[in-house]
Formats: C-alpha cells, structure tokens, sequence
C-alpha cells in the first residue's frame, strides 16, 4: 500500500527548495583554492588548415602559466563514436580521430585549437588574443547533399569522402518495400527538413580539473549527464588514467537535453593542464561558445514515401535521410539517425513493409548529436507529416486514417516491420481521450469563430510511439552499442533507520531526489523523507550509463526497485531471527514485519538497528549490515505513446502563428509522481513547439553559424504558450519492468513537432492555399511566403 | 570585457568634460554596450555613465509638448507619458523585457540607433527635437543610416521633446529571436499632416514612408493605403525575413496603425 508520499503521490519536488532558493551549487559555484583558469583559441573559419601557432607572446603575458595547442595531445587517443554502424556494403563508418584540441587543421567555426591557463580569467583571455595563429582559410562544406555530391572539399581528407556511412534498415527488407511501392495504388511523397537546434541548456558548460600529486589521484567536476560515462570514454579512449584514479562529478547542472551526455575535449584540457600545473583548472563556457561547439541536435534532410491502398490502409513507408552529423563524430552521434531513428520508422502502424536509407554527412560544422528525443521526434515528423498529407489527398480525416492504421490492443507483443517488439500500447484509447479532452468535435465552431476574427484557423493531429529506457545491453549490442546500458542502484539503510540510495542516473531537472525515494518509501513503508538519493559523483555511487532516452526511472529506478528488494529479503531474515521464527513465516507489510498467526512484530527501523549492533547474530547465517546493490539490465526497450492535438490560428497578412490550443495524452505506463511527469511533458512540449516555430541554427555557405546568439536564435518563451494540457490516465503498463513504467522525458519534444506543423497546413488548406508543407520552424516569414506563393 | 576607468558626474558639465578626453565613452542604461563590451567587441577608457545625471532624467510637459530626460528609462517613459502622450508610452513600454526597460535609456537608444530599435520611428514620425549638451537637431537630420546618427564626438542627448500629434499609434511586429521591431510603424497626425516612420525594414535604418504620409494626409483612413507596401529596394534580408516580407509588413502596420488610431 501507498505510503503517504508514495508511488503516484503529486509530492512537491524537494531539490526545488535549494533551487529555488539559489542554493543549487553548479560546476561553476565551485572553485578549490589555487584555481586557474582556462580560455580557449577557437577557430573563426570554418576550415582551415594550421600552418603555425605562436604562443610565444601569450606565454609571456602577466598571469599566464601554461598555453596548450594541439600539438600536446597528439600522443592522447581520439574522442570515439558509441556506436559502430556498419554501411549497407559492409563496410564499417569512417571514424576519423577527434583530437582534444585541433591538430592540422580546424574543421569548423568554434573548433578549439589552443588554450591558455592563466591566474585570472580576463589574463586568459588576454593572452588567447596575443596567440598568433596562422591558419590559412579553405573553403567548407556546409550543404548535406554538396558534401555528398563532390569530394573536391573535405572535411577529413584521410577518409576521402564525406560520408560517414550509407546504413539499410532493415537491409533485407529493401526489395520488398521498393516492389510495395511500386505496385501500390496511392503512394505519397513528402520532402522535408528536420532543423538543426541548438540545445541552449540554462547552464553553459563548465569543467574544473584537479589533480593530488601525493596520491595520483584526478578529480574533474562537469558539466554531465553521465559522470561514469565519461569516466569511462576519458580513461578507457583518451587519455588513459585508471577509472581508479578518476573521480567524476557532476553536481547540480542547469540542464542537459542531450548536451551534456558527451564527453567533450575541454573535460581533458583541464585534467591535463591539472596534472601539469599541480594546480586546478577551470573553464567555464560563455554562452558564445556554447552556440559554437556544444554538440548540437536533428538536422535531417529527408524524402518519405507513404503506400497505401485508396482506403487509406499502409502498405509501406521508405525514407532516404541525409543526417548531419557536423565536423566530428560526438560519443552518440550515429546511434542518433539510425537505431534511435530507423527502428521507429513503423510507428504506431500495422504497416507491413518499412526501409529506412540514412546517409551520415560530415560537414564543416559544430558536431551534432542527440537532443532530447533524439531520433524518435526525427522519425515521428517524417512519418506524421506524411500521413496528414495522405489523409488530404485521400480525403480521409486524419484521425480516421491513423486509427484505420494503428495497432491493436490485442496485437502485443507486436513486431513491427521495423524490427522492434511493442510490448504493451493502446492507441484507440489515447485518440478516444484525445477526442474528447481536445473537444476536436468542437473544432469546426471554434474555426468559425476565428474566421470572425480574420483569422485562419487549423487542427493538427499526431500519434507517436518511442522507444525509451536506452538499454537492454543484448539488443544495443546487436546494433552496434560499443557499451553495455544497464543501470545501477545501491540501498544502504543507515543504522538509524534512514535510508541512502545512490544511483547511476543523474538529475538534472527531472526530480530523481524526489520520485526515486518515493519507489523505495513504497516498498518498505516508510515516510519517503528518510530515503535520500545520492547521485552525480563516481566515488560514491555504483557504476551507472546516466541519464537519457528517457531511461532513468525506466531502468535507473529499477535497478533500486530489485536492490530495495533484497533489502526486504535481508531485513525479513534479521526480523525472524529477532522474532525466533524462521523466515518463511515472515510477513512484511506498510513497514512492519510480523509472523503469521501470531501478535509479534518488529518495525522495520528495529530491523535495521539491529543489523548494525549485531550482538546475537547467527553470523554464519546474516552478515551485519543492510545494503544491497543491484545492476539492473531490461529486456527491451520500453514503448511509451501518444496523442496529440493542436489548434492555431493563422494571421494571414503577416503569417504570424499563435498556438491556441495544445492537448497532450501519453502512455507512460505506471506513474510515481504525476506532477513530475506533467512537468517533463510541458517541459519536452515547449522545446517542440520551439522546434516547430521557433528555433533554427543556421549557418551560411562559409560556415558561419548566423544564428550564434539569441538575438537571432528564437528560444521560446512562456508568452509563446497556451496552456499545455497533459494527460497521461490512458497508461497501459510495460510489462518487463519491475515498475511498469515506461519513461516520459521525451515525449512532448517528440510528439509535438509535427502536430504543429500539421494545424499550420490545415490552417491554410482551410484558407484556401494550396500549400502542402512548410519546413520548421514555420516562422511568420515562412508561413507568409507559402501563401504568397 | 577589457579593464575601463568609471566615471560618475552629476551634472553635465562634468559629463561633458569627462566625455572630451581620449577614448571616453558615455554610458546609459548600458544594455547594448555592456553586453558588446562583455564579448570584448567594444571598449573604452572611460565610462561615462549619465544615469547619475538628475537633470538628464525624468518626463515633463507643457504645452503640447513632452519632454524627456536623456537618462530616463523606458520604464520611467511608459509610465510616467501614459497620459500625456500614450502611443509614446506604449512603444516604451513594449522595448524588451522588464530588466532592459528598467535600464535602457531614450538617450542611449536614439544614439545607438539600431536599425531594428522603436524610438528612433517615435522621435522620427512625432517630428521630436532632440537636445544635446551642445545644441538642437531636429529628428530629420538626426537619423543617418544604420547605428549612424548626427551626434559628434563626446556629445551626448540630454533630452528629447515630443510635439504630442493629435493621435499616434506604434505597430511592433517582433522579430522572433531579438523581439526587437522586425518591422515597427509609428504613425503620427497632426494639424500639419501625417507622418509615418518605419524600422526594423530598410538597410539605412528608420526612415518616413513618403507616399504613405501622403495619401494618409488627404484621407486618414486605412483603406487610403490599401493594397500599398514599402519599397522593398534595399531592405534588409535576414534570418528572420526577405525585403519582400518586410515590404509587405509596412503596409500592414501601416494600416493597422491608423485604424488603431480611431
Ligand atoms: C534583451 C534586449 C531586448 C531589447 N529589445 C529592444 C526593443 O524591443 N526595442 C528597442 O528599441 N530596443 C531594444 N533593446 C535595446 C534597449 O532599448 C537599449 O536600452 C538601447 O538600445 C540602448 O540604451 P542604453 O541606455 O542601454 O544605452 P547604452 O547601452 O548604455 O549605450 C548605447 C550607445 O549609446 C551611447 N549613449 C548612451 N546614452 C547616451 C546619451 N544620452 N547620449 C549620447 N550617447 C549615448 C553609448 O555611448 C553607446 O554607444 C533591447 C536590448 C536588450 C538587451
């Protein structure tokens, strides 16, 4: 039974206190005595090949105590890909080295080629300007399909082209699905552009480096996502220190949204330069830097093909995509476009046949990487604006077509024709629920409404299906993981009864402080005010993947459901012992142990007293102590799933679009804290909304990023926003987790896209403009232009 | 930011003392040069800052006139003009955001003159005299093209002085990153005629839209610029919109102006 507080309690989130207070310490709050600070040379030219760095006027300069260039990492490995995708040939993807700082040559604007340690940083950054770099200015390759097209330029000349790879899915599946096509009587194309976005996470990155000569110890306080992850890539890839002798930690950071998953060259810059100097070292990224060189998200240029029968039933879905994937290859950059995108290219749909063609491009530009959603929203507005196209040429209303399509709940586990196993879903349940909290009946009035008002109004709709909880090793090792991605917990309940949890995920605005504890509370029947995660530092918790895909109470959160477990497996052994009875005849219930069919009990803090003053202990039997770990690997991905629709109004002399209503049903199976969850959703709803309408990077044929501030970088606001309405009661549980949930950070970036983009069309059908699509974000200046023709 | 010498005067004579050595700077509400000189792309010696100055802040009318310190804030403008001249008010009350209105100055404004910025379409449609610690410049000579304006070396605005029209109005389309105008229309009449200032549109920065000012003289109706838009020649093109759209944005603000001036 629930204890107050428990599983599906609203609990107010209890790191918000020190947040909101301003007692959140970040990276940047922490400076350890003797700190220095490190500035970096950033290229200015897209590509360029470094003839000469002169340091020799930095190095002189008052406060400097070390300069670094490339040339000093030449020794250290490449930061490498996490995935090894393989070409439709066979051939394995071209991974040229990312250097901790640029050797030879710079390969985009931003690209980091010296730095300067100094005492101060405006002495840093003084000197970085008194660094004479001859860099000698080529031409880059900005544009997908030129990169693609000609190897006269070059964003590696090692490799020869600029094609990372040509990856089938499913390869075998090509033949079938291009005769589908083929013989079909309706086949609709669509060709589109996913944006590139710059993640812009509140908090820029901010690394500090340290380094105990007497103990050889390393210490790097990050900016992370994953503080074992990156442990891993800097010792086992980079520069070869022991995991023994690296601490990681993250502390409090100010959001990650994919950003802050990578291990990036700055993180090795300071450790070296600690190492070095025997003193720490320090960078904090401005905000500048932070457009130029934090890894940034989407950027597909793609061709989808709907095939169906005049009903509208799907006989086959084929995309060709070209992905960005910048100058460098970052640590996710090519699971992104293909397991995390072609394996959801069926959708929520029946459809027998799909093939997904991606090509990865490089290009001389900041590397780009996964963003919150990573793929899925990728594949969920390809597939979605395609079907709404469908559904106009067809004359079918867009609700119908996707129900006509959808997987039925009696169906699972469902195979999908794009390889994977949905293990528990209920489509027709979230469209009814749609129907009725969007009033979507209603539509046609409020339209005439608008109408009254000069204004154009549109419906969009959208189902969506992703696969979260990035895990189970078997199956990402099958497609090509170079990691396994399990998820670690350990419970330690302290002497006095309370509890501490450390965990391998990491919180970073999602609320593990709060719904973690709330899953062992329920379990042991204890006020979740005593549980106390532990989390971010790699010296105090279990080795865990971190936290993304929407994996962290997925999988993180069951690996302390199975270790809580074990805790009440061991207490229930001490509780017999101290009730003279054998364990089998041990209850355990709202906190308290007793045995059957008698009046004895003990309370659970009695239990864990007793465990560390073990006086009378059968110590052959029960080891001292209450602490339990467990590792914690699932069987599949889970599959949560949606909903959504959106009402806008059009102006039609400007093209200015307003958002008038949002309406979001999810199925994220069982639910630990709603608030919480409502909260990601509105959160994951505003970044999509702002892909759909407002954000874009943008960079010119030279490679330089005209949207590097926010002055021309449109992040949304809350003015942007109707009131996001979010409703996640049509759950259907996963079925192979411990919790039965299925993971919510992502879904209102992946679903949203495309329900925007479709209300905007429809908006303009309705107005009489024959305008079949227009490519996000759907600016005013956009939406004027696809009506004026 | 590179190191500067601060320097705090209270009147402005002492400003404009401080302002005649090398490499002095004045400062307002310092919310466009502190953040280029934070990205190193500005610097000074001196910073003068005039926001110490009383007599440079502050709103003040008489006889169909408004003035304003060359200090004040916007917010101080938006309040403190509300009755006086409203259209004035609410173009103030609508620069940025709370932070910015509550340090931006009238006066770092129009000398700045950004081409996206909406004083300068305030001082230039209302016909405003802007007064400077050594003379008077009519708003028509002022404005010279993109951040270029009239003032000289050290000479700062002290204060500008609005002929209130009998109605006006202020159209702001935002430019979605910035919120600054991506086109902004000031449309001010008086018994002399109507004048229309434009920003946000063209490569020379706010400018008056002649054939709009004179059809709207004869007839001040929306409907006598129907179907008219600005000339879009040398308009600016960006991320956020052609010259063709800009074109177009002027007559629909135009227009949208003077029916919101009735
Ligand atoms: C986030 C943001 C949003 C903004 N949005 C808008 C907007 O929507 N619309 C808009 O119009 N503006 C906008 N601005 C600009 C804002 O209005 C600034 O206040 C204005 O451009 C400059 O005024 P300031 O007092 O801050 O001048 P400062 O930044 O201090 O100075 C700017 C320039 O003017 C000079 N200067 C300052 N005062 C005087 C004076 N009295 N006499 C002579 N020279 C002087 C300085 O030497 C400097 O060259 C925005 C700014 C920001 C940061």
């Amino acid at each position: 039974m629930a204890a107050d507080g428990g599983m599906g309690f609203a609990t107010k989130r209890r790191e918000d206190v020190r947040f909101l207070t301003g007692r959140g310490k970040y990276t940047d709050d922490y400076s350890p005595a003797n700190t220095t600070y490190c500035a970096f040379a950033r290229s200015t030219v897209a590509n360029g090949t470094i003839k000469s760095i002169d340091v020799s006027v930095a190095e002189e300069m008052p406060g400097v105590v070390a300069v670094f260039t490339g040339e000093d990492f030449v020794e250290v490995g490449g930061n490498p890909a996490g995935w090894a995708i393989v070409s439709r040939d066979g051939d394995p993807m071209k991974e040229p080295k990312r250097p901790v700082l640029a050797h030879g040559k710079v390969r985009h604007v931003g690209d980091a080629y010296a730095a300067v340690i100094a005492e101060s940083l405006a002495e840093a950054m003084d000197a970085v300007e008194a660094i004479e770099a001859d860099i000698e200015e080529l031409d880059a390759v900005v544009n997908m399909a030129d990169a693609l097209a000609n190897n006269d330029v070059l964003v590696h000349d090692e490799i020869g082209t600029n094609q990372c790879f040509d990856w089938g899915w499913i390869e075998d599946n090509r033949a079938a699905t291009d005769e589908a096509i083929k013989n079909a009587p309706h086949v609709t194309t669509l060709e589109l552009v996913n944006n590139r976005l710059v993640p812009n996470a509140m908090e820029p990155r901010c690394s500090i480096g340290e380094y105990d000569p007497g103990t050889g110890d390393y210490k790097l306080t990050t900016t992370s996502q994953n503080p074992h992850l990156t442990r891993l890539l800097i010792s086992a890839f980079v520069m070869g220190i022991p995991e023994n002798k690296l601490t990681v930690h993250a502390p409090d950071v100010g959001g990650g949204f994919g950003s802050k998953i990578y291990h990036y060259g700055e993180e090795a810059l300071v450790l070296a330069a600690a190492k070095k100097l025997g003193r720490p070292v320090k960078w904090t990224s401005t905000r500048t830097e932070a457009f130029l060189s934090d890894a940034h998200g989407r950027d597909h240029v793609t061709k989808i093909e709907l095939a169906c029968e005049k009903d509208g039933t799907f006989i086959a879905f084929r995309t060709e995509t070209m992905a960005n994937v910048g100058a460098y290859l970052s640590n996710f950059s090519t699971a992104t476009p293909t397991f995390l995108h072609g394996t959801l290219m069926a959708g929520n749909y029946t459809v027998p046949n799909v093939y997904v063609n991606v090509k990865a491009v490089f290009t001389n530009t900041a590397p780009v990487d996964a963003y919150r959603g990573a793929g899925r929203p990728e594949a969920t507005f390809s597939l979605e604006r395609v079907i709404d196209k469908a559904a106009r040429e067809l004359g079918i209303n867009p609700v119908e077509i996707r129900r006509k399509n959808f997987v039925k709940p009696d169906q699972y586990p469902f195979a999908s024709a794009a390889g994977l196993e949905y293990d528990s879903g209920n489509y027709d349940a979230l469209m009814d629920g749609l129907e009725k909290h969007a009033d979507l009946a209603g539509f046609e009035a409020r339209a005439a409404e608008s109408a009254k008002n000069g204004k154009l109004r549109g419906l969009g709709v959208n189902s969506y299906i992703e696969a979260c909880g990035i895990a189970p090793s078997n199956l990402v090792g099958v497609l090509g993981s170079r990691v396994g991605l399990y998820d670690a917990a350990t419970v330690r309940v302290n002497a006095t009864g309370n509890i501490s949890v450390m965990v391998g995920a990491h919180s970073h605005g999602q609320g593990h402080e709060t719904a973690f504890p709330q899953v062992v509370a329920d379990m042991l029947g204890v006020d979740p005010m005593s549980v106390e995660i532990v989390h971010g530092d790699t010296s105090k918790i279990p080795f865990g993947m971190g936290t993304y895909g929407s994996r962290s109470l997925a999988v993180c959160g069951s690996a302390v459901y199975r270790a809580t477990e074990k805790i009440i497996k061991k207490a229930t052994l001490i509780a017999a012992h101290m009730m003279e009875d054998s364990a089998e005849n041990v209850d355990f219930a709202d906190g308290e142990f007793s045995v059957k069919g008698t009046n004895k009990k003990v309370g659970f803090g009695e239990v864990a007293l007793k465990a560390y003053i073990p006086h009378d202990f059968p110590i052959e039997d029960i080891e001292p102590g209450l602490e339990e770990t467990a590792f914690y690997d699932p069987a599949n991905f889970t599959y949560p799933s949606g909903a959504y629709a959106c009402e806008v109004e059009v102006d039609p002399d400007t093209g200015k679009v307003d958002i008038c209503s949002m309406v979001a049903m999810d199925d994220f199976g069982n639910v630990v804290n709603p608030m919480i969850v409502t909260g990601q959703v509105q959160g994951g709803l505003a970044q999509g909304i702002g892909q759909a309408l407002l954000e874009h990077g943008v960079y010119d044929e030279n490679g330089q990023l005209l949207s590097g501030s926010l002055m021309d970088y449109a992040m949304p606001r809350a003015d942007d926003f109707p009131n996001l309405v979010v409703d996640h009661s049509y759950a259907t549980e996963c079925t192979h987790n411990p919790i039965g949930v299925k993971g919510c950070g992502e879904a209102g970036a992946i679903g949203s896209p495309p329900t925007v983009v479709n209300a905007v069309v429809d908006a303009l059908q309705r107005g009489g403009h024959d305008v079949e699509h227009i490519d996000m974000p759907v600016s005013p200046a956009r939406v004027w232009e696809a009506m004026n023709g | 930011m590179y190191n500067f010498e601060f320097s705090n005067p209270k009147t402005i004579e002492n400003a404009t003392k401080a302002l005649s050595s090398e490499d002095a700077q004045a400062l307002g509400g310092g919310q466009t040069l502190l953040p280029t000189m934070k990205q190193r792309l500005a610097s000074a010696e001196v910073l003068v800052s005039l926001s110490g100055i009383s007599e440079m802040v502050g709103v003040s009318q008489s006889d169909g006139t408004v003035s304003i310190g060359g200090a004040t804030t916007h917010a101080e403008v938006a309040r403190q003009s509300r009755e006086a001249y409203p259209a004035l008010a609410q173009l103030a009350g609508k620069i940025g955001d709370p932070a910015v209105r509550n340090r931006g100055t009238i006066g770092g404004s129009l000398a700045n003159n950004d081409p996206a910025a909406c004083y300068p379409a305030g001082a230039l449609a209302s016909g405003a005299t802007i007064q400077t610690n050594k003379r008077e410049i009519q708003a028509d000579e002022f404005f010279r093209g993109m951040f270029e304006t009239a003032l000289d070396e050290g000479e700062i605005i002290t204060s500008v002085t609005f002929p209130v029209p009998e109605v006006a109005n202020y159209q702001k389309f935002e430019q979605p990153a910035s919120r600054f105008a991506l086109v902004g229309v000031f449309v001010a009449k008086t018994s002399g005629g109507v004048r229309v200032a434009v920003t946000g549109a063209s490569n020379n920065g706010v400018y008056r839209w002649r054939e709009a000012e004179a059809a709207l003289s004869t007839d001040f109706s929306a409907s006598a610029i129907d179907g008219m838009s600005g000339d879009p020649s040398d308009m600016i093109e960006d991320l956020h919109g052609s010259p063709a759209y800009r074109a177009h944005l002027v007559g629909v603000l135009t227009r949208r102006a003077v029916s919101s001036c009735s």
